[in-house]
């Protein structure tokens, strides 16, 4: 039980996907402009990524590994990521309008994010079994969702200072993002 | 200008992916810790980016309007896969250093982007080129990432020492937060210089979905205002 505590808590915060491994920083950067939106993406993320991460280790330990398919594992995770953003999404238009509505439209969006591919891959990586895996998944979402909340805060203020001209844009968000990785490093005495 | 000419002109200066377009930032700041791992990167995905870009315009034809996004991934997971077993087989000092990354590339913006945005409707010489100039533009940026954080927080250039003996080298800008550090400055030295910087558009209108910007941009910031 404390191992699985702890990683969620290392991949949440210690090795935080965002502002340490720097997966899903397309998202990352384009929807933290918006508190609510930011919000709402964190919780598909959370949704997506657990499952996602069930999936690809049920795939890997039944299918793969048994037939020395090892090689196939970036196809095939990036297929069935696909494949499974799309049933979630035709599922809970089906069961859930409600939760379809709040999530709904970011779901396509994280099919391309690097994040869920990548918890996919590190979890093989690391030899994590299926409950392993599926802690990781959430531990990395929740990482995600603090970063990207966060992120949007600060952005929320730096939309109402004077800030000057050649840093507008990306640059200030850049520099916010890296203050806010700087303080993540400290999670590292964890 | 010859129009192949042209395009390489336009990968490295003109809608260089890192600098302008922002494009693929995942393994642009993951990678960039020094010099020898960004050119390592940007050699393995310009290699992928040729590649997909010319299959994609051989079969622009043949591949559905409506399954294209499905065909186009396996296209560049293939490519990437075959890339990842050729530097673990003969870089293995390489594969190593860049480690996860290398199978990330199949979600590199970069190459989706240009499959949609060029390939698919252009001749399949010219899709060529069009690869072989934003690979390079890709390459010369984390190169060029890679070579200042890596002579800012090691003293060292490609591995050699060259930095005085009395430089105590800075560790944060080769730690994750020198990243983002060094990526902002450079953009602000551009933006200073008023170099047209699109990556407004990703920060302030596009939704940052690498899909989107696939699709040219098209239907940029529609879903989040749904």
């Amino acid at each position: 039980m404390s191992s699985l505590i702890m990683i969620i808590v290392g991949c949440a915060l210690i090795n935080n996907v965002v502002l340490n491994q720097f997966l899903g920083i397309c998202s990352f950067l384009g929807v933290s402009k918006q508190m609510k939106a930011s919000a709402s993406l964190g919780m598909a993320v959370i949704f997506v990524l657990t499952i996602a991460s069930a999936v690809a280790s049920l795939l890997y330990d039944f299918v793969l590994k048994p037939f020395d398919l090892d090689y196939m594992k970036t196809i095939v995770f990036i297929l069935v990521i696909a494949a499974l953003v799309q049933i979630v999404e035709m599922f809970l238009k089906k069961t859930s309008p409600g939760l379809y509505k709040a999530l709904g439209i970011y779901l396509p969006l994280i099919t391309t994010n690097c994040a869920v591919l990548g918890v996919a891959l590190t979890n093989v990586q690391d030899e994590y079994n299926f409950i392993e895996s599926v802690f990781a998944g959430l531990g990395t979402a929740i990482g995600y969702t603090i970063a990207i909340v966060l992120l949007a805060g600060v952005r929320a203020r730096i939309d109402e200072s004077a800030i000057p001209k050649p840093l507008r844009g990306a640059p200030v968000v850049l520099l916010s993002a890296a203050l806010m990785s700087i303080a993540f490093m400290g999670f590292g005495g964890l | 200008m010859n129009k192949y000419i042209e395009r390489i002109y336009n990968g490295i200066v003109k809608e260089n992916p890192t600098f302008i377009l922002m494009l693929g930032m995942c393994p642009t700041l993951a990678v960039s810790t020094a010099a020898i791992n960004g050119l390592g990167m940007g050699i393995s995905t310009t290699a992928v980016l040729i590649l997909s870009n010319v299959i994609i315009s051989a079969l622009r034809k043949i591949i559905p309007d409506e399954v294209r996004l499905p065909a186009y991934i396996v296209i560049v997971a293939t490519l990437v896969t075959i890339t990842e077993l050729l530097i673990e087989a003969y870089l293995p000092g390489l594969y190593e250093a860049l480690g996860i990354y290398i199978p990330l590339i199949v979600v590199n913006c970069i190459i989706l982007g240009r499959a949609e945005a060029y390939a698919n409707k252009n001749s399949v010489g010219l899709a060529a080129f069009d690869g072989i100039g934003m690979g390079l533009g890709f390459t010369v940026a984390l190169t060029v990432l890679g070579f200042l954080r890596e002579l800012l927080g090691a003293g060292t250039a490609f591995g050699h020492q060259v930095m005085p003996s009395g430089f105590q080298p800075i560790g944060i800008f080769i730690k994750a937060p020198g990243a983002f550090l060094v990526l902002a400055v450079m953009i602000m030295v551009l933006n200073a210089l008023n170099v047209e910087n699109r990556s407004d558009d990703l920060v302030n209108g596009c939704d940052g979905c690498c899909a989107n910007c696939a699709k040219g941009g098209k239907d940029c910031g529609k879903e989040e205002k749904a």
